[in-house]
């Protein structure tokens, strides 16, 4: 399984969600090609109702606590109850180039 | 001093501050680059730590505030988000009210 799928896999399983993107962007980074380590996650979930963006993410990240603490290094997230889905019309804005960075 | 009394001291003597890699002249990366922006465009006065130049941070802030990764902003004192929150916040045009906020709150403290 690769990474792309675990990602889905676990966030299907935490936050049932009514809409759920995972696209590996690691091909716009500065790595080796194949490399499964940036990622953006669009996910529309009734788990989200009535929280801040910020505890969101929270349980977001503490869902893929162990893929963030191996390989995936870059998690762009946008996180929304259905209701915000729905009035979006699916739209969420790009993730940025990189910059050269590296893991540091 | 302990690297975790060092950031608490950064979060805590101002009102904001940028965790970012690179500069927000020279950003290192694409998330901390457009973070940076938004606050700019705040047009507020705003402190940043460049996580590179600093391993030592750079290895402790995700415990900090058990936040895995960067850029990081704290306003006043407390963490905000990564990228994307500070993006979505700018964009909604909560961003600049809340900076103002932590910005005023500060000096009011400092001239009691």
């Amino acid at each position: 399984m690769n990474m792309q799928q675990r990602i889905r896999g676990k966030l299907e399983t935490g936050l049932e969600p009514v809409f759920l993107e995972v696209l590996n962007e690691s091909g716009q980074h500065n790595v080796p090609p194949g490399s499964e380590s940036h990622f953006k996650v669009t996910v529309a979930s009734a788990r989200f109702i009535g929280k801040r963006l910020i505890d969101r993410h929270r349980l977001v990240n503490e869902l893929l606590s162990e893929e963030l603490a191996g390989p995936v290094h870059a998690l762009s997230l946008h996180t929304l109850t259905p209701d915000e889905w729905f009035e979006r019309a699916g739209e969420v804005p790009d993730s940025p180039p990189c910059l050269g960075g590296g893991k540091g | 001093m302990d690297v975790l009394d060092r950031i608490r001291q950064q979060v805590e003597n101002n009102p904001v501050v940028l965790y970012m890699k690179g500069t927000p002249q020279f950003p290192m990366c694409g998330f901390s680059s457009r973070a940076a922006e938004a606050l700019k465009r705040c047009d507020v006065d705003f402190a940043y730590v460049n996580v590179l130049a600093d391993p030592e941070i750079f290895e402790n802030l995700p415990r900090f505030a058990n936040w895995p990764t960067f850029p990081q902003l704290y306003i006043g004192g407390k963490l905000v988000g990564g990228c994307d929150i500070t993006l979505e916040l700018f964009e909604k045009g909560e961003l600049k009210p809340m900076l103002e906020e932590a910005i005023k709150a500060k000096q009011e403290k400092e001239s009691d």
